[in-house]
């Protein structure tokens, strides 16, 4: 009674469809996260700012200001002290510009911390440049101490010119548990 | 000829046979059906008064979550297997599926698969707690530990999905009887063959959401981690991706069903076939564009926020037209309303409904005062348990007969029709009004002004949970001493191969293929 199925276009059949299913699950996990994060640094959007900037052009635009606000947040129960120096600045566009971040841990035991910035609005993302930033590394504090911790930035000069207020956020992490302490020995980093 | 079934526990456990496959995978969602619904029966309990009555707030998490991984994963998607697993080889002719050994493993599998999700409920730790979406870091970072049975059991409950859906495809486009041109298919195979490369598509993406989890949770990676480098909206993003089609696998096959429910009760041809099958395949396509309408508050760039809003509410088009096509068939038919009718109809209006409050979701802008609001948790019943779970309890009632070559009582069926649709509309209509005055959903607990609406969809929800045990009560009733039937043709009206086969249709059918003219 079987002798009506036809076997090879049912093997067929299963085969594309199996590697249909694979591909799907090799697209969620190796392309899915890949294009997204490409797509926002294409874009901007998810307000991630870029990596170590390189100055190129030195001249600044006197004649437009923006103001650049600074806001941090504790992740969690992250129990260290953490707040800019100062809440903002007023730049020009292509003026470099040093801040600088207060951490304290109020723990007695030593932590390693990771900042994670985030800055709205997305349209400035690809414009806000930073040639120097605490960000950029984990930041191991042993018990008690405190640091002033650094960003430098360039606002660039190709900035759209409906944007006259960015604000940058940094998220503060405890990565205690994951970071490598042999590689970040906590003595020889802090001041 | 053919042999009969073999005898005892053997015949279950090694079967090859579709009908025995369907039959345990409706046995087997209803045993899910029950144990999901107990859950929301916890739940409507504990919210039946404001304040913490029964249980307690890290437990009514755990409820929320397992009601709903349960009832989408456990109750409603094996029902369409199941029902696919009878009705498909029936439909279009066929000896059986094209895959029978792989259709006893993709059953098998799901056993394990629950026991593994359920069992996290007596672990330390407790059951997930997550919410069925399980986002990052909730579910990573802050999970319990039991997260990775979790893991593995949606692992396993995707291998199932993907393995019934190969073996659908394969029976849809290899074994149809000659003459049967996929324009002469049945709707309830065409919708399944379109559900069944939805699931092939996505159910791969959930596998991969999972496992990201797990290296995430246990190897250190940084997929969802935002202190590593990740981000959690990025899980958002693939769960969805996943999400948005998973909605449309759970109720195209349930279009399928009332299409041939609605011509049979109103002995008219379906309206509109061609443009039912155009209309399911676009459904199809707009589902994998639309994802992030479940994400407007994540911080989306308005161009984001309008595109996903406008792709989302042309989906209401082709909807729109299936629920034209169903009233038109009704038009000037020769109506009459046994208890597969009732729900058929109760259908239409309800998931209808739940279509209109779907495009109310889908404006971006009143999305944020919507969002994860019992107007949410409103919307998706109307359109999960009125358009999954009625359908499917429609397909129980009209090919029972069939199945078992007994007529179950009409009288009884409609009473529980009626107790169903009252516990339903009391239960979730009121989840409306609670939703808009800003009552968010996944909380034990919440302000006074809900006090009055909450008990009365608690009482909605009881009648509604009691009709599901009198629907058992029918069923088993219905095998055990319903009124013998033996007529090919149950219902006067219905049209389609099963209706040629013997009732009760016999183990083996169709071994020589019947010729579509």
């Amino acid at each position: 009674m079987e002798k009506d199925i036809p076997k090879t276009s049912v093997k067929k059949t299963l085969l594309k469809l199996s590697i249909g299913a694979v591909g799907m699950f090799v697209f969620a996990v190796f392309l899915m996260p890949p294009l997204y994060y490409a797509l926002c640094d294409l874009t901007g959007i998810g307000g991630k700012t870029s990596g170590r900037y390189e100055v190129q052009d030195t001249t600044i635009d006197t004649s437009r200001t923006v103001k650049v606000q600074f806001l941090t947040v504790n992740n969690g129960s992250m129990p260290w002290d953490f707040s800019p120096k100062v809440t903002e600045v007023r730049v020009h566009p292509g003026e470099s510009k040093a801040v600088a971040f207060y951490a304290k841990n109020r723990t007695s035991k030593d932590m390693v911390a990771q900042a994670v910035p985030n800055l709205t609005p997305i349209n400035a993302t690809k414009y806000f440049h930073k040639t120097e930033c605490f960000c950029f590394n984990q930041q191991p504090l042993s018990a008690w101490s405190e640091i002033d911790m650094p960003l430098v930035f360039i606002v660039d000069k190709d900035i759209p010119k409906t944007v006259n207020t960015i604000t940058l956020s940094y998220t503060l992490f405890d990565i205690t548990d994951s970071a490598n302490s042999a590689e970040f020995p906590v003595a020889q980093l802090n001041q | 000829m053919a042999h009969g079934p073999a005898k005892g526990i053997g015949r279950w456990l090694f079967t090859t046979n579709h009908k025995d496959i369907g039959t345990m995978y409706l046995w087997f969602s209803f045993a899910m059906f029950l144990m999901g619904g107990s859950f929301a029966m916890i739940i409507r309990a504990e919210l039946f008064q404001p304040g913490m009555q029964i249980i307690r707030p890290e437990f009514f998490n755990q409820m929320t979550t397992m009601h709903g991984l349960v009832m989408v994963f456990g109750a409603i998607m094996p029902a369409f297997v199941g029902l696919a697993n009878w009705m498909i080889p029936l439909q279009i002719g066929a000896p059986d599926m094209a895959l029978p050994r792989m259709n006893n493993l993709s059953f098998w599998i799901l056993p394990f698969a629950f026991t593994l999700l359920t069992a996290t409920l007596f672990m330390e730790g407790g059951a997930p707690n997550f919410g069925w979406t399980f986002y990052a870091p909730l579910s990573t970072t802050y999970a319990p530990p039991t997260v990775n049975y979790f893991i593995f059991g949606v692992h396993l409950m995707g291998a199932s999905s993907i393995m019934g859906s190969i073996n659908i495809i394969a029976t849809v486009l290899n074994m149809r009887a000659p003459g049967m041109t996929l324009m002469k298919m049945p709707m309830f195979v065409w919708t399944w063959l379109i559900t069944a490369f939805l699931l092939i598509a996505v159910m791969p993406v959930l596998a991969g959401a999972v496992t990201m989890m797990l290296m995430d949770i246990n190897f250190g990676t940084s997929f969802f981690n935002a202190a590593g480098g990740g981000d959690p909206v990025l899980f958002q993003h693939v769960f969805w991706f996943f999400g948005h089609p998973e909605v449309y696998i759970i109720i195209l096959p349930a279009f399928g069903v009332i299409s041939h429910i609605i011509p049979a009760f109103s002995r008219k041809p379906l309206f509109g076939y061609s443009s039912m099958v155009y209309a399911t395949a676009s459904i199809a396509f707009l589902s994998f564009i639309v994802w992030a309408h479940h994400m407007f508050l994540v911080g989306m760039p308005i161009g984001g926020e309008l595109y996903f809003m406008y792709a989302t509410m042309l989906i209401a088009v082709p909807t729109a037209a299936k629920v034209f096509n169903w009233i038109s068939t009704m038009f000037r038919g020769s109506l009459s309303f046994e208890t597969p009718m009732l729900y058929a109809v109760a259908f239409v209006i309800l998931f209808t409904i739940g279509g209109f409050t779907g495009i109310m979701l889908a404006v971006a802008p009143a999305d944020i005062q919507y969002h994860d609001t019992y107007f949410v948790v409103a919307h998706f019943h109307y359109v999960m348990v009125a358009g999954a779970i009625f359908s499917s309890t429609a397909a129980v009632y009209y090919w029972l007969p069939k199945w078992t070559g007994k007529m179950y009582n009409e009288t009884m069926g409609k009473v529980q029709f009626w107790i169903g649709f009252i516990g339903f509309n009391v239960t979730f209509f009121p989840q409306h009004f609670i939703g808009l005055a800003g009552m968010p959903r996944r909380y034990s607990d919440y302000a006074l002004q809900f006090s009055d609406w909450n008990m009365v969809s608690s009482i909605g929800a009881f009648t509604y949970g009691a009709a599901q045990l009198l629907f058992l009560y029918n069923v088993i009733s219905t095998i055990r001493s319903g009124k013998p039937v033996s007529e090919p043709k149950t219902w006067d009206g219905a049209e389609g191969l099963e209706w040629m086969v013997p009732t009760p249709a016999p183990y083996h059918t169709f071994s020589t293929p019947p010729v579509i003219k």
